[in-house]
């Protein structure tokens, strides 16, 4: 079993009139079963209202399954008893920056959850060291957050986790708010702690780009997962991703045309490089 | 001329050690019926600009005319401009408050006094023309899905008939089909109707799409101005500022470096695509599908 496994997870969103009688049943995830591997950067991709946010909040026991199971390093999620030591090994982040920052300065909002657990004073300090290092803000450390860009904020909001020590982040659209800047640095941050600190990493994102160096891609759909498998294997199904409401990179998507006009390049291709590679000598090469 | 600014600059907190310049001396034109992108990284000023433009924030010094009139001018109707020139907040959604969906709706135009069919009239025109059919207008706004809930706040301020519309980052969190329904149904009243249109956006690939003239801002100052072609040539630039070009306009760039006789005006797919089958030596055909 992986650090995170759904089994035959079914949730409704129920909703009761005044007298508690079910008006109306909205069943957001249908018998979804998957399996994460420890260690790994997973890229959830869907529409708006496919589940993609409901699925991320079974992780750490926002919500609880209706029907089936999961399973968080082992333990349920269901279980009253053990969702405290779930939340604590599975931090989440949000689309916005402003709604997750409370202090009044960086070092005590990162500092804020450990506290928060009872970690003894030191501890707290080591831990805020490390997070803050962890997202490249140990300069800002003095900072009143309000003083900071989108991205830094982010930045912030993670350094937050971090220092709760997870074993895995679940990050909801956490660059939607920000200038192309700002969430390139997430992403860089993101992708640092999964190789560095080993963090597995649950990525929610309409972007594409910010899909391509993920170990993995997950496409949900009314509820269900539709597609898994490498970013170049899903990223070659351009007009399944176009069905479900998604797009592809601006690179794939050139590469897809060129390819569907005649001109022999590999499916799937997901860099500029790449691209190029095989594109250069097709046009240097026999003209007509 | 819709919209004149002359040398506006707005000083945040003066006087007080926060004291922050977020625009300096920003001056443009901007004529009927074009549809302008405005870029700049976050902090760079878009925002306070686009304040400005419809009278909710007054510059600190500097003057703003709209059909030639100064809006801050003794006795100009700053309520009239506002119906004039409508601006789409970032998440607009968040101000939804109604029973239903038309109520919502109707709640601008009943504000301006007019009566109560043609309220509803305004009302059922905007939400079709953001593409909301008659079956949701009974519903809660909170019950309908993110794309549908930033449609009919968009209908809201179209229900107001505005000459200009302003749209600050109308697609944050939308899903990408999502994002393209709403810039299309942006497009089609630009096109159709002659709105004026002034958007705001970090999506590089939708600007190349989109807009016809392209202001960056940076550091409260405008840095360039003029069709997006022309702007993402400098694209060395735009990245010292936080921003990027498009994609396909790095492809085009890389392959003129490597010796390919490329334009260096790509910022579509479809320019790319056409440029590269052409040097290829395929055959193009309507849809671009060449001779296999």
């Amino acid at each position: 079993m992986g650090i995170i496994k759904a089994s035959r997870l079914i949730f409704d969103y129920i909703r009761r009139d005044e007298n508690e009688n079910i008006e109306e049943v909205d069943r957001a995830i249908d018998d979804l079963s998957v399996d994460v591997e420890k260690g790994s950067f997973v890229a959830i991709l869907g529409h708006n209202g496919s589940g993609k946010s409901t699925l991320a909040k079974q992780i750490n026991g926002i919500l609880v399954p209706t029907e089936g199971t999961v399973w968080v390093c082992g333990m349920d999620t269901s279980d009253e008893n053990q969702i405290w030591e779930i939340r604590r090994r599975t931090g989440m982040v949000f689309q916005n920056p402003d709604n997750q920052i409370i202090a009044n300065v960086v070092e005590e909002d990162v500092g804020f959850g450990p506290e928060n657990i009872g970690v003894p004073t030191e501890d707290i300090w080591t831990r805020v060291n490390e997070s803050l290092e962890a997202v490249g803000m140990t300069a800002y450390r003095y900072k009143s957050p309000n003083k900071l860009s989108g991205g830094q904020k982010q930045r912030v909001a993670i350094a937050g986790v971090m220092a709760m020590r997870p074993e895995c982040i679940v990050l909801d659209e956490p660059t939607a708010m920000l200038d192309p800047n700002g969430r390139r640095e997430v992403i860089k941050t993101v992708r640092q702690l999964n190789r560095q600190e080993g963090i597995t990493v649950l990525l929610i994102t309409h972007y594409m780009e910010e899909v391509v160096h993920a170990d993995r891609v997950i496409v949900m759909d009314d509820g269900k997962i539709v597609m898994d498998g490498t970013p170049r294997e899903i990223f070659s199904r351009v007009e399944e991703l176009k069905a479900c409401r998604l797009d592809v990179p601006q690179v794939t998507e050139l590469a897809y045309e060129l390819r569907k006009a005649g001109l022999d390049l590999p499916e799937g291709i997901l860099s500029q490089e790449e691209l190029l590679e095989h594109l250069v000598p097709l046009l240097k090469g026999g003209r007509g | 001329m819709a919209i004149r600014a002359e040398h506006l600059t707005y000083i945040y907190n003066p006087g007080t050690a926060l004291e922050q310049k977020a625009l300096d001396a920003v001056s443009f034109e901007i004529p009927d019926g074009q549809f302008v992108g405005l870029i700049g990284h976050t902090g760079s000023g878009k925002s306070t600009l686009i304040q400005h433009l419809n009278g909710l924030v007054k510059p600190t010094s500097g003057v703003i005319y709209y059909n030639e009139e100064d809006i801050h001018g003794e006795g100009y109707s700053l309520r009239q401009l506002r119906g004039r020139v409508g601006l789409v907040f970032q998440y607009p959604e968040h101000q939804l408050f109604e029973v239903d969906v038309l109520s919502d709706v109707c709640y601008g135009p009943r504000n301006l006094g007019l009566s109560q069919e043609e309220v509803m009239e305004r009302a059922k025109e905007a939400l079709l023309a953001v593409g909301m059919k008659e079956k949701y207008w009974e519903q809660s706004p909170f019950e309908l899905s993110g794309g549908q809930k930033r449609r009919v706040a968009i209908a809201g301020v179209l229900a107001m008939k505005p000459e200009v519309l302003i749209l600050d980052e109308p697609t944050a969190g939308l899903d990408p089909r999502g994002r393209d329904e709403i810039l299309d149904e942006v497009w089609k009243l630009h096109r159709e109707k002659g709105l004026t249109v002034i958007l705001v956006s970090h999506s590089m690939e939708d600007m190349a799409r989109y807009a016809d003239r392209l202001i960056v801002m940076n550091h409260g100052r405008k840095a360039f101005d003029g069709p997006p072609k022309e702007v993402f040539e400098h694209y060395r630039e735009l990245e010292a500022m936080g921003l990027a070009a498009p994609q396909v306009t790095y492809i085009a760039n890389r392959l003129r470096e490597q010796g390919i006789e490329i334009g260096n005006d790509i910022t579509t797919v479809e320019e790319a695509r056409d440029a590269i089958l052409r040097l290829a030596g395929k055959q193009l055909s309507p849809e671009g599908a060449a001779d296999q």
